[in-house]
């Protein structure tokens, strides 16, 4: 059973009279434990692909099934206890919550979850320190630097042990050797049995992965996956 | 998500923006300070006038001669024609009706008094021993009345304390004689101390017996006969066993007033107890316009954090949650400013009692109940709307604006 299969899938987006095809007839599958690259020019509708495969969107028509489930029936607060459980995001623009610490940004998810907070402080705890963010604990974002961001951010997208993490542009606002770092802990993750789906527009990180799959106008135009 | 972690996410939301959370809680503090502190001075107005007529004594019946004066305007009454004058045979008749402890004529007017070249206005009351007792006045000094001596026979008199003062100074008063119009009267009493009471200042005035006043101002009529029932379950058959004798009196003609003090009491307390609910209904209204500002606030936070709210959705909060917790953080801004106007209130409502000592201003307690459930319902109530486009953001989008 693959982890993640999306057949004909259909996004279309209305804008007043016009209609934009964002994804249209894409078919996906992708095993447990892959590591994916999604990459092709701006507007080609990579974003949205991989917005639909964290349930923040639905399809407008076609079938998403995760680890074998048909998720695009499930109401919204099921489709919120998925993301919870089975899903970690990483952003471009790693959306921490300003006013909280580090280490209270990596425990959001356990609080969603409604994890005792003794149980939260012993996993963010070993988080923190397994990204190297020990003593980053009490910091705010704002004290931090764009790669200790994108750490915490990661260590947040992790903490719930979920099935796969999907990354937008992760390197996006990081200089090139921090952005290195970050890839080489996601694909880390990775290693440890985690499924990776990272979009980029860099040739090179996108050259990392075992499979990448390049978009074009919302279909895919080339998968070094397909079998 | 845990109620307690929901409560600390929103205090820490709240404690996040300072000067949002500065003025929501300002607002509603105002308000509800508005509400303590106008309540505070209506039903201390209220409880003022209520001690005051008590102080009058207690379990009493007051004629007043006339008929229409709490009664309204009666046509009957126009044609029978004036009248009879109330009289200090009324007021004995009175005292021996069954229901009646003791029955004081009363008469009222003003003259001069003089003492060794000084000379003051003052306010002469012509009464009976029994006034003092109803009234529960006591004498600093000498004695009251003799009992059963209506006076012409003896020209002595009582003085309030001011009175005292001005014509004495030091000098001891009591045994000396005083010229109050035109005759002259031996002082055998002083009145203790009173302060203010209601209409009349009893520190003001010269006590005489009441036909020794009568001929003074060369008058008949009573201007009040006081009567003070046997207790208080005999007040109203005190009140028409004095009806009725007047009543048989007067040749079958209802020409007086009798009215219980318990009556006018109920009276003032109905006007003053409206208007302390109309005044917290105006300062309610500042709530109402705490409780919009509310929203505005939080519409404004829901829009500030729109990016929060596209990732706690993105963590997998389901909508719900996000509502909770901007109800919370609505809720409890609310509380804190309930809370502190609150406390506002009271501290402004202490301010009152110091500036006017004779106000008895404390919020009553339904006022203080209702004005911390309105700020809370309305915190709610206008937090709901936010919460509730908090809860419906689309993530995608959310996650988008930064
Ligand atoms: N909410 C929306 N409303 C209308 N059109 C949209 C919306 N979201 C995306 N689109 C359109 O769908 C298409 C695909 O967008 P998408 O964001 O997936 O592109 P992308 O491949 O991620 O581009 P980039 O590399 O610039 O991030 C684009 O033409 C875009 O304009
Ligand atoms: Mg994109």
């Amino acid at each position: 059973m693959a982890l993640i299969e999306l057949s004909a899938i259909e996004r279309v987006f209305t804008l007043g009279d016009s209609e934009v095809h964002a994804l249209h007839a894409l078919d996906l599958t992708v095993e447990a434990g892959e590591y994916v690259a999604i990459m092709g020019p701006s507007g080609s509708g990579k974003s949205t692909l991989l917005n639909l495969l964290g349930l923040l969107d639905r399809p407008n028509a076609g079938t998403y099934r995760l680890e074998g489930r048909d998720v695009t029936t499930l109401s919204a607060e099921e489709q919120a206890r998925v993301r919870r459980e089975r899903i970690g995001f990483v952003f471009q623009s790693f959306h921490l919550v300003p006013r909280l610490t580090a280490a209270e940004n990596v425990a959001l998810p356990m609080m969603l979850a409604g994890i005792a907070p003794a149980e939260r402080a012993q996993r963010v705890a070993k988080a923190l320190a397994d990204y190297g963010l020990a003593d980053r604990a009490g910091h705010r974002p704002d004290q931090l630097s764009g790669g200790q961001r994108q750490r915490v951010a990661i260590a947040r997208a992790t903490i719930m042990r979920p099935a796969m993490l999907l990354a937008d542009e992760p390197t996006g606002n990081l200089d090139r050797a921090t952005g290195e770092d970050v890839m080489a802990l996601l694909e880390g993750l990775n290693a440890g049995g985690v499924t990776l789906v990272v979009v980029t527009h860099d040739p090179v990180l996108g050259g990392r992965a075992r499979r990448r799959v390049m978009m074009e106008d919302g279909s895919k135009a080339e998968d070094t996956g397909d079998r | 998500m845990r109620s307690a972690d929901v409560l600390r996410f929103a205090a820490g939301s709240a404690t996040g923006y300072p000067l949002r959370t500065f003025l929501m809680v300002l607002a509603m503090s105002i308000g509800v300070a508005a509400v303590v502190m106008l309540t505070a001075l209506g039903d201390g107005a209220r409880r003022y006038v209520v001690n005051e007529f008590s102080s009058l004594g207690s379990n009493l019946v007051i004629v007043l001669p006339g008929r229409s004066e709490t009664g309204g305007f009666n046509p009957a009454n126009a044609i029978t024609g004036t009248p009879r004058d109330l009289t200090v045979d009324d007021a004995q008749a009175i005292a021996r009706a069954p229901s009646v402890l003791r029955a004081a004529a009363l008469t009222i007017g003003t003259s001069e008094a003089s003492y060794g070249g000084k000379l003051r206005d003052v306010t002469v009351v012509g009464t009976t021993a029994d006034y003092f007792l109803i009234r529960g006045l006591t004498v600093a000094q000498g004695r009251i009345l003799p009992a059963g001596d209506t006076g012409l026979s003896s020209s002595v008199a009582i003085l309030g304390a001011k009175v005292r003062e001005e014509l004495f100074g030091a000098e001891p008063a009591v045994g000396r004689m005083i010229r109050v119009g035109d005759r002259r009267y031996r002082v055998i009493g002083v009145l203790a101390q009173s302060g203010q009471g209601l209409g009349m200042n009893a520190d003001e005035v010269i006590v005489l017996p009441v036909s020794a006043a009568q001929a003074m101002f060369n008058t008949n009529t009573l201007f009040r006969i006081l009567v003070e029932a046997k207790g208080r379950d005999s007040i109203l058959a005190a009140k028409d066993e004095a009806a009725a004798i007047i009543k048989a009196r007067h040749d079958n003609e209802e020409d007086v007033t009798v009215i219980t003090q318990d009556a006018v009491l109920a009276t003032f307390d109905r006007i003053l107890g409206v208007l302390t609910y109309g005044v917290a209904g105006i300062a309610g209204i500042s709530l109402a316009v705490a409780g919009i500002l509310v929203m505005n606030v939080m519409l404004v936070a829901v829009t500030q954090r729109t990016g929060e709210i596209g990732l706690m959705k993105a963590l997998g909060a389901p909508g719900h949650t996000i509502r909770n917790a901007f109800l919370t953080e609505a809720a409890l801004l609310s509380a804190a400013g309930a809370v502190l106007g609150y406390l506002i209130g009271e501290g402004g409502a202490l301010a009152l009692r110091l500036m006017f000592p004779a106000l008895p201003a404390y919020p009553p307690a339904w006022a203080v109940i209702a004005a911390l459930a309105t700020a809370l319902g309305t915190g709610l109530l206008f937090g709901v709307m936010p919460a509730n486009r908090a809860a419906r953001m689309d993530p995608v989008q959310a996650l988008a604006k930064r």
